[in-house]
């Protein structure tokens, strides 16, 4: 009887032609980056081949970092509008910044392990880093509660709180683990090396474009899903009221108790 | 809000004197902690007095743990609350209340395994104002991020398994802080310590500004 109304309100995917465009750039992106990154650009003189993992790890980083941003600014909007739209965006933004953390720790302790000798080391930016990871899980898990509480009118602030405080939490983390390990080499990231140049340079900055992409790509999907999430429980909810309703009426109507 | 804060903090406190958790429970948890850093760490080689800046603070920050789940449990009872929500108090003052409640009991528990690490792991103190400062601040900043967290975790199914991973990478830079800051002032230069002294003020001061801001509309979560 509902099924109707759930289709025609519920699109069945969370692809639109904009984001097939989008995946179709990310994935030639990709391919490209794959070729510049393993075949056409040099080994590095010091790093010999493991060099190679910077252009993944590099771009995920900036990624990251970014991801976090923009989960603080949903929050923050969503502390002003109450909207549902900032709400799904800021679980969207974590979740995925959450997987491309996981995959610049990854391929950092892989490069670690024949550049430096060891997996791990503690670097600012490593640790760091795998803080803002835990921060990441940390919001997560608690937005999984005020999602199970149901409707947007109840949903909690306290997954906006935390969200808002992402960014500025990541930030005092960086700079006092940063000023801790002051003695460790300083950040090559920010300030390129000069030395990187060339085939290197344009790789790099491919990658970060084209890992860019990527997250605009999942950011999408994931926000639809999390969209279509909102409805299914709000159509679910009206079901139910309806079904009540029914049950009620026919109880009035046998005369048994409303 | 300075009366409200008041009123809180002394009803908090009258709390735990009658109760006795703090002192029969987190007190000697708290010592607990450093037999057990004995126990996994080699007494003899001087580990235990290198390490002890770094074990004290890590003890503190355990011991802040339950103080905050305690002061939250305590107003879960009989709808503590909701009486809270509807006493009229600014909210402000209840937030700055619970932190001073939580920042005295703290302060009583540094005490505590400030004298544990010198009688067990022979620590000899040097540089008191350093040091006395570096607690005030750090043990400010405790209090307020974790009366923010606290607030923001209780009343919830999973609070006691949720608080620490929310809490504990937030709490990091004041473990480093606190750690480098009392390594100068045991044995280094203190001047050494006092720019750390400053990152935990301002810690505190961004989490007590953030949490008078915040906790009205948190508290009135159901």
């Amino acid at each position: 009887m509902t099924a109707p109304h759930v289709a025609r309100s519920v699109p069945a995917s969370t692809s639109s032609p904009a984001t097939r465009v989008l995946g179709g750039l990310t994935l030639s992106g990709l391919a490209l980056l794959l070729g510049y990154a393993l075949v056409w650009s040099p080994a590095d003189v010091a790093q010999k081949d493991a060099v190679r993992l910077m252009y993944v790890h590099v771009p995920t980083a900036i990624v990251a970092f970014g991801a976090c941003f923009l989960t603080t600014l949903a929050s923050a909007m969503w502390l002003r509008r109450r909207s549902e739209g900032w709400w799904v965006l800021g679980g969207a933004a974590a979740e995925v910044g959450l997987v491309f953390t996981a995959i610049c720790l990854l391929t950092g302790s892989i490069w670690g392990r024949p550049t430096w000798g060891t997996y791990w080391d503690w670097d600012p930016r490593i640790t760091s880093t795998t803080l803002l990871f835990i921060l990441l899980v940390g919001f997560l898990a608690l937005r999984r509660i005020d999602d199970e509480a149901g409707d947007a009118s109840q949903r909690g602030m306290r997954g906006a709180i935390v969200g808002l405080l992402l960014l500025p939490n990541v930030m005092i983390v960086h700079y006092s683990v940063d000023w801790w390990r002051s003695l460790h080499q300083t950040a090559t990231i920010t300030r390129l090396d000069p030395t990187i140049e060339g085939t290197m340079l344009f790789t790099l900055m491919l990658g970060i474009v084209v890992f860019g992409l990527l997250f605009a790509w999942l950011l999408v999907h994931r926000f639809r899903l999390g969209w279509l999430e909102e409805r299914a429980g709000a159509s679910g909810l009206d079901q139910a009221i309806v079904e009540r309703r029914a049950e009620a009426g026919v109880a009035v109507a046998t005369g048994g108790p409303a | 809000m300075f009366r409200d804060a008041g009123l809180i903090a002394g009803k908090d406190l009258r709390v735990e004197l009658r109760s006795r958790v703090t002192t029969q429970q987190v007190a000697p948890f708290a010592i607990l902690v450093l037999i057990l850093f004995g126990v996994a760490l080699d007494p003899d080689r001087g580990i235990l007095t290198r390490a002890s800046s770094g074990l004290f603070w890590v003890a503190v920050l355990f011991c802040s743990l339950l103080a905050i789940q305690r002061a939250f449990t305590i107003e879960a009872a009989d709808g503590g609350r909701d009486a809270l929500r509807l006493s009229g108090l600014d909210p402000a003052g209840i937030f700055l209340g619970k932190a001073a409640a939580i920042f005295v009991q703290l302060a009583a528990l540094e005490m505590v395994l400030a004298l544990g690490v010198v009688i067990m792991y022979g620590t000899e103190i040097t540089g008191v104002p350093l040091l006395a400062a570096t607690c005030l601040a750090a043990t400010a900043g405790l209090s307020a991020a974790g009366t923010l967290y606290g607030v923001l975790a209780a009343g919830l199914r999973v609070r006691e398994t949720l608080l620490p991973i929310l809490l504990l990478p937030v709490l990091a830079p004041v473990l480093i802080g606190g750690t480098k800051a009392f390594e100068a002032a045991l044995g280094g230069v203190a001047a050494d310590g006092w720019p750390w002294c400053g990152l935990l003020a301002t810690f505190a001061l961004l989490y007590t500004t953030f949490g008078t801001l915040a906790f009205g509309p948190l508290l009135e979560e159901p």
